[in-house]
């Protein structure tokens, strides 16, 4: 398990889900999708949005909850799959929206799903060791998945910035974390290609079960603790079978992962799949919850993280629109219009 | 300062000149203006056109024109002003003449929107508005004047079925307008079952950007009677500006400029809004005309949409507009459009004007627009 | 290519920075130089808190170049709590969802793609409130 020698913690949190689904029978009725949708619904980015747009909206949702003005941050860090530019950083422009720059550490991150807590965990080292006192670590992705693949039911769109400060000021102390790293081939895409390939059923048990639960067993043996000590938990989620199978595998109820089990009704949200899942629990926690995470990125490797809710909480999350608020605002649209945003149509 | 008339008026059909060059249609109203008097007697040259730098990467387009004239060395001024440069190139003209500077000037006003097509064209009309803050999230002028209409029909309570009497009026005008664009009568039902082209704004209360040249030439007091029979009085002449931006105006319903050079104009007249018998304005859309109305001081704010109801807006009523058709109907020529209300005006002022006529006219005001009132420019024309 | 205009642009189309003037208090938007006889510091920097109501708006149909990917959209000119209006497109907004006197707030989005060689310029718009 990795602690920093000063204890840190989530000091504010925000979530951003575009307003538009497509329900994964209308995918279905474009492709042969007879053997069952893995999700009911995805998000869908609106043609002005990307992993840029988005991860503003989250990140300005996490300072206006953490009250700390966009000058104090030490780091602004976008972890992505999908950025707008292939050269040109995210974090940047992220950073200027937010009034952070120009006296500010900007970076993006990658790495599959897990890009998002790649950066929180380096966020923790970096607040953890005095270094800085607040950095925004956010998750985000516009994911694509190829016209037809199973991919495209599940490939998603959200954002979610954990803004990381000292323990004494957060709404959420951060107990621990290991991180579990393979070269597992379960998963990619080659520079100048447009859509991922992925593994079939080797994506399944040797790729995100066998990860998964490797760091999370080792959070938990580290920490001498069970999976009924936790109120809630979290697990990376590309569809909805399986957070829910690894969560059975850990000895994890379906009560504890309901509220931050948001992949039927979105999607995989890549990057920010897991830690949307948070926000959602930490809208919903109570103080002295302990709340359970593990990511997940192809690749292959897990993040798994240890909370602890304080009484900064409830009156914290007022401050921002809560995760259910961007959940209910749900504006389906069509195969063909999916398709025209997604840049599906053949233009010239 | 001198008095100045208009001695010569000549304009082009306007419409879709695919065969012609902005230089060919600039000079078939050049010669229609000068009849007799030869190219070589003018002093100045004032060109106008809104596009011609945007559409045909042609800066100096004064020169061409002059150069196609047979006129080279003369002095050129190319006035670009959006929809006014028509009416701001009208009036560096007169102020040549009036300073006693120029004896004889031509004015001629050219657009040729047709080389480009729609795209670009609406990218071109768009410089009009502010670029930084207004064009770059993809308003267009229509779009804007659809703003304004809407903000009015919320403030004095009307719907878009009520500004049909302007473009019926245009096209009913248009009519007798043998260079006029729209050439046919439109009625209530057209217009309201016409699609949207930027609500409220349907298709039918939208001018199409059209080719065209227009051309007038001014002269001295002393010139115009050596060579005119029946010269036609610039009395007033004015241009004014207003924020570029629409959004950054106090009260966007109030075109400040109209105000300030309709009454500037009419004061050097010594004439008052009463006087007037008969208007051009900028009037793409029945809003545009409206707000000029209502600004300039011939309507109560919130009124002229009910007094063209009324029909007062016909050529019997109490405020003839676009009685050669006004933008909608004779054709938007956008930078060319100031110097074809002149040359309309002109055959009102002559009882020139067939079906459209206004019985008596003496006192005409031409107003022209760059942007959305962000530059206006207002000239009163009477008979001695 | 245009780099620089965009560029220099962007804390008032990213975050909607204006002015405020520090002698009388007025709140300016958008960001201008100072006028002949001001002092050079009168204006300070001010990020305008995004909360505003539709004036009024209409929807762009035939495009401008550079937009003809995105219509029919929404256009409207806001007025801000601050006093200034802005003119922007309305995002996440039906057609038929638009109202003068609306509650809106400012979303940073995507205002144009300049193709494969060139920027995204990205600024504000304006959108229907999320519940808090």
């Amino acid at each position: 398990m990795m602690k920093p020698e000063r204890p840190v913690g989530i000091i504010g949190y925000g979530a951003y889900i575009p307003r538009f689904r497509i329900a994964a029978r209308e995918i279905a009725r474009i492709w042969d999708g007879a053997g069952g949708t893995p999700v009911d619904s995805k998000s869908v980015p609106g043609p002005d949005e990307d992993t840029i747009t988005m991860s503003i909206e989250a990140a300005r949702n996490a300072l206006a909850r953490a009250r700390i003005t966009p000058d104090r941050l030490s780091a602004v860090w976008v972890g992505s799959e999908s950025p707008p530019y292939s050269v040109k950083p995210s974090g940047t422009l992220v950073a200027e929206a937010l009034g952070a720059t120009p006296w500010v550490s900007a970076a993006d991150w990658e790495f599959a799903c897990k890009a998002g807590s790649e950066a929180l965990t380096a966020a923790m080292g970096m607040v953890g060791s005095g270094m800085a006192q607040y950095v925004l670590a956010i998750g985000a992705d516009t994911a694509q998945g190829r016209p037809g693949d199973a991919l495209e039911y599940t490939a998603a769109a959200g954002a979610a910035a954990l803004l990381v400060g000292p323990a004494a000021e957060a709404v959420a102390v951060i107990e621990g974390t290991t991180s579990y790293v393979t070269d597992t081939p379960d998963f990619f895409r080659r520079a100048d290609t447009t859509y991922p390939v992925h593994g079939h059923r080797f994506t399944g048990e040797p790729a995100y079960f066998n990860t998964l639960r490797s760091a999370a067993e080792r959070l938990l043996h580290d920490l001498g603790a069970q999976p009924s000590d936790f109120t809630y938990a979290v697990f990376h989620q590309p569809n909805t079978r399986f957070p829910q199978t690894v969560a059975r595998q850990l000895g994890f109820t379906p009560q504890q992962i309901a509220p931050g089990l948001l992949s039927p009704r979105i999607g995989n949200a890549y990057s920010a799949a897991a830690l949307l899942g948070l926000c959602a629990i930490l809208d919903v926690a109570k103080p002295g919850d302990r709340i359970f995470v593990a990511t997940y990125g192809s690749g292959a490797g897990s993040d798994a993280y240890a909370l602890r809710v304080t009484e900064a909480l409830p009156e914290r999350r007022e401050r921002a629109p809560l995760t259910a608020a961007y959940l209910a605002r749900e504006t389906f649209v069509d195969y063909a219009v999916y398709a025209k945003w997604r840049g599906k149509l053949v233009m010239e | 300062m001198r008095r100045v008339y208009i001695i010569g008026t000549g304009a082009t059909a306007v419409g879709e000149h695919w065969d012609r060059s902005a230089a060919s249609l600039a000079i078939e109203a050049l010669n229609g203006a000068l009849g007799t008097i030869p190219a070589s007697r003018l002093g100045a040259l004032y060109v106008a056109s809104a596009l011609s730098g945007s559409l045909h990467a042609q800066s100096q387009i004064g020169v061409l024109i002059a150069t196609a004239a047979g006129i080279p060395g003369i002095e050129v001024v190319t006035v670009e002003a959006g929809g006014a440069s028509g009416g701001v190139a009208l009036r560096q003209a007169w102020m040549a003449v009036a300073s006693g500077a120029v004896d004889l000037a031509a004015v001629v006003g050219v657009e040729k929107v047709t080389d480009v097509l729609d795209a670009r064209r609406e990218a071109a009309l768009a410089l009009a508005t502010d670029a930084d803050w207004e064009a770059i999230h993809g308003v267009t002028l229509t779009a804007l004047w659809a703003l304004l209409m809407r903000r009015y029909m919320h403030e004095y309570g009307y719907t878009a079925d009520d500004f049909a009497p302007f473009p019926i009026n245009a096209h009913a005008n248009a009519v007798a307008n043998p260079r006029a664009m729209y050439r046919f009568p439109i009625n209530a039902d057209k217009v309201r079952s016409a699609p949207m082209v930027s609500e409220p704004l349907g298709l039918l209360d939208c001018s199409t950007a059209a080719d065209g040249a227009a051309a007038v030439i001014i002269a001295s007091e002393g010139l115009a009677r050596e060579l005119c029979a029946n010269p036609v009085r610039i009395a007033g002449s004015a241009v004014a500006t207003d924020t570029l931006a629409l959004h950054s105006r106090p009260d966007p319903l109030w075109f400040n400029a109209a105000a300030q050079t309709t009454t500037a104009a009419l004061r050097s007249a010594h004439l008052a809004h009463s006087d007037v018998q008969v208007f051009d304005l900028t009037d793409p859309h029945g809003i545009a005309a409206a707000l000029a109305l209502e600004s300039s001081g011939f309507a109560e704010r919130g009124t002229a949409v009910a007094l063209a109801r009324e029909g007062a807006i016909t050529p019997k009523g109490r405020l003839p507009l676009a009685t050669g058709g006004g933008c909608k109907a004779r054709g938007d020529t956008v930078g060319a459009n100031g110097v074809y209300q002149i040359v309309e005006l002109v055959a009102q002022l002559r009882g020139q004007a067939g079906a459209a006529q206004v019985n008596g006219a003496r006192v005409a005001l031409a107003q022209c627009m760059g942007g959305i009132g962000a530059t206006v420019a207002t000239h009163i024309l009477t008979l001695d | 290519m245009d780099l620089a205009k965009h560029w220099r642009l962007r804390h008032a189309r990213y975050r909607l920075e204006g002015q405020r003037n520090r002698l009388t208090g007025e709140v300016r938007f958008p960001p201008a130089p100072p006028r002949p006889g001001e002092a050079e510091d009168v204006w300070e920097p001010y990020v305008l808190s995004g909360r505003g109501r539709v004036y009024s708006f209409s929807v762009v149909r035939q495009p401008p170049e550079g937009f003809e990917d995105q219509p029919p959209y929404l256009v409207a000119l806001v007025r801000l709590d601050e006093g200034p209006m802005v003119t922007a497109q309305l995002t996440d907004c039906d057609l038929d969802q638009a109202a003068i006197d609306m509650p809106v707030e400012m979303v940073t989005r995507r205002l144009r793609d300049l193709g494969p060689t060139g920027l995204i310029v990205y600024g504000y718009k304006f959108r229907p409130i999320v519940q808090r």
